[in-house]
């Protein structure tokens, strides 16, 4: 079933000269597991702000097309509307944190609490998400008094609390060590499984490689291709768009070493070791 | 440039310690300060900077005793880029919060203009001098923080983690500017997350785990420490991972290392 599709979206912010999105058109089957990437200023952000219905309802604008989340028109449907279906989180978590509660256990009930929970229910809810997050440990402490990593963990617990069909994630680990992103990115692998749709807009290309079936990759607010890790990596014009291949793609391409029984070249370690070993040593 | 013996701090009291017994000298070399969320790097630099002060121990910038001095005499000295740049930003156009520090310094109007907006070159910021700088975006403040360091053209040079939220040409950006920066003698010291662009960058890389240092020493002997590594929770580049996979003797921190290698 195609849950998200995007269909000529054109977008321009009241202030801005030209379109931040230029006629995109897309379509996301239930449960994928999707990467956003371009560069800075590429329309990552504005997209995943679309699908969420910030754009056009809190930004206003000029609005073309439509995004049609799980049978729900965003442009013809309230923010509280969309956002029992689709929740985000926010590229600084900063930015997200509500300011109006005193404690990590208190801020990840704030949505709950809006969309109206049995009290039982929300403690459970809270009590799972602090420990797939790993920060109970924090859980009495104020939002504001986290470390950036902890704090964007409480983040992405907040969303994933209220059980959105589709979670929409702008850099979520960005301020994770390594060992925390891994984490994170197994966690949001885990939601995908059960049937989760995931968006991501990311700039650690290992990361897209190894967890997303699919790659956006947008350039100056248009889309430029969508297809598989492995396509969009392998892609001769990459650097064009301002973006890196995982440093796997880097070495096999400079190889001419394909990925085994596919014209693509290897994404990730694991696939770069089994194509690299034996044509070496 | 920088001596610091037997330095502990933490924050409450008699509380747990968040830093323990570090003993570290710092000389001009690129250093990289990796480690897990929580094991006390932003602390470090905070007590290096004069902003916390510490509980045992003694840090020498130079001949100053940091515990001794207040945070204005050491701003001619050493300067921080904070991990967050809205703690940082506070002003109500790029070019003045550029100047903001010089100011401070009691540079002159003109020069501390002209050093302003250099910086802003430096980080391609310099045709949005007028613009607020909340309405730039996370990556673009990021860089306004650097530059509002850079500019106050100090020995020591501190980065938390500036790659966070750049892309490729953002971390090139950075990259340039740690070039610069060591070609004139400073030093500069960075806490980043992204192996990488350690490997890439840094001449030495210290490991702190758990308010500790775990590793000391240039970047390719830390990075060919894999045991030691794992029990920090820190991995090294993905190129490096690779090699050694593939059974490659030498530890390899770039992609042009790894072709050289495989030339041979």
């Amino acid at each position: 079933m195609k849950k998200i599709v995007v269909d000529h979206l054109k977008y321009k912010y009241p202030l801005g000269e030209e379109l931040a999105l230029q006629d995109i058109s897309f379509q996301i089957e239930e449960g994928e597991f999707i990467g956003i990437i371009g560069k800075n200023s590429s329309g990552k952000s504005t997209l995943c702000q679309a699908l969420v219905g910030l754009v056009p309802h809190f930004y206003k604008g000029a609005y073309g097309g439509k995004v049609i989340v799980d049978g729900l028109e965003v442009k013809t449907h309230t923010i509280a509307e969309i956002s029992l279906k689709v929740g985000m989180v926010f590229q600084n978590p900063f930015t997200q944190v509500t300011g109006s509660k005193m404690t990590v256990y208190e801020e990840i009930a704030f949505g709950l609490e809006n969309i109206g929970l049995p009290r039982e229910e929300m403690r459970r809810r809270i009590h799972e998400v602090l420990k797939l997050m790993k920060i109970e440990h924090v859980k009495d402490r104020s939002p504001f008094d986290l470390s950036g990593g902890q704090m964007q963990r409480m983040a992405i617990a907040s969303i994933i609390a209220m059980k959105p069909d589709v979670l929409v994630l702008d850099e979520p680990t960005s301020q994770l060590d390594p060992a925390g992103s891994e984490e994170v990115f197994q966690a949001i692998q885990d939601l995908s499984g059960q049937g989760i749709t995931v968006i991501m807009a990311e700039h650690k290309m290992e990361k897209v490689a190894q967890y997303c079936n699919r790659v956006l990759l947008l350039h100056e607010g248009k889309l430029v291709d969508f297809a598989a890790p492995e396509k969009i990596f392998s892609r001769n014009d990459l650097e064009t768009y301002g973006v890196a291949a995982p440093v796997y793609t880097r070495v096999c391409k400079a190889l001419g070493m394909k990925k085994q029984g596919c014209d693509s070249y290897p994404v990730t370690l694991k696939d770069a070791e089994l194509a690299l070993r034996g044509s070496l040593g | 440039m920088i001596k610091v013996s037997n330095l502990s701090f933490s924050y409450t009291g008699g509380g747990v310690p968040v830093l323990s017994d570090i003993n570290l000298e710092f000389d001009q070399r690129t250093t990289a300060i990796i480690g897990q969320n929580g094991a006390g790097k932003t602390t470090f630099v905070k007590l290096l900077k004069g902003l916390l002060k510490a509980t045992y121990g003694e840090i020498l910038i130079g001949e100053y005793d940091v515990k001794m001095r207040t945070a204005a005499e050491l701003a001619r000295k050493i300067g921080l880029v904070f991990q967050n740049p809205n703690d940082q930003i506070f002003k109500r156009t790029v070019l003045d919060e550029t100047m903001f520090g010089l100011l401070n310094i009691k540079m002159g109007r003109y020069t501390a203009e002209k050093l302003a907006v250099e910086a802003l070159e430096l980080v391609g910021l310099d045709d949005k001098l007028s613009m607020n700088p909340h309405d730039l975006s996370l990556s673009e403040k990021k860089l306004l923080c650097i530059a509002s360091v850079v500019a106050m053209d100090t020995d020591i040079v501190i980065f938390d983690e500036p790659t966070i939220a750049q892309d490729h040409a953002g971390k090139e950006i950075i990259r340039r500017i740690i070039q610069k920066l060591k070609e004139k003698n400073k030093l500069v010291l960075t806490i980043i997350h992204d192996m990488d662009f350690v490997a890439e960058n840094f001449d030495r890389t210290i490991v702190f785990n758990e308010g500790k240092v775990l590793l000391d020493g240039s970047t390719r002997e830390v990075f060919s420490q894999k045991d030691v590594l794992e029990e920090a929770n820190v991995e090294p580049p993905g190129i490096t991972q690779l090699a050694n996979r593939l059974g490659l003797k030498n530890t390899i921190l770039t992609v042009d290392e790894f072709l050289h290698e495989c030339a041979k």
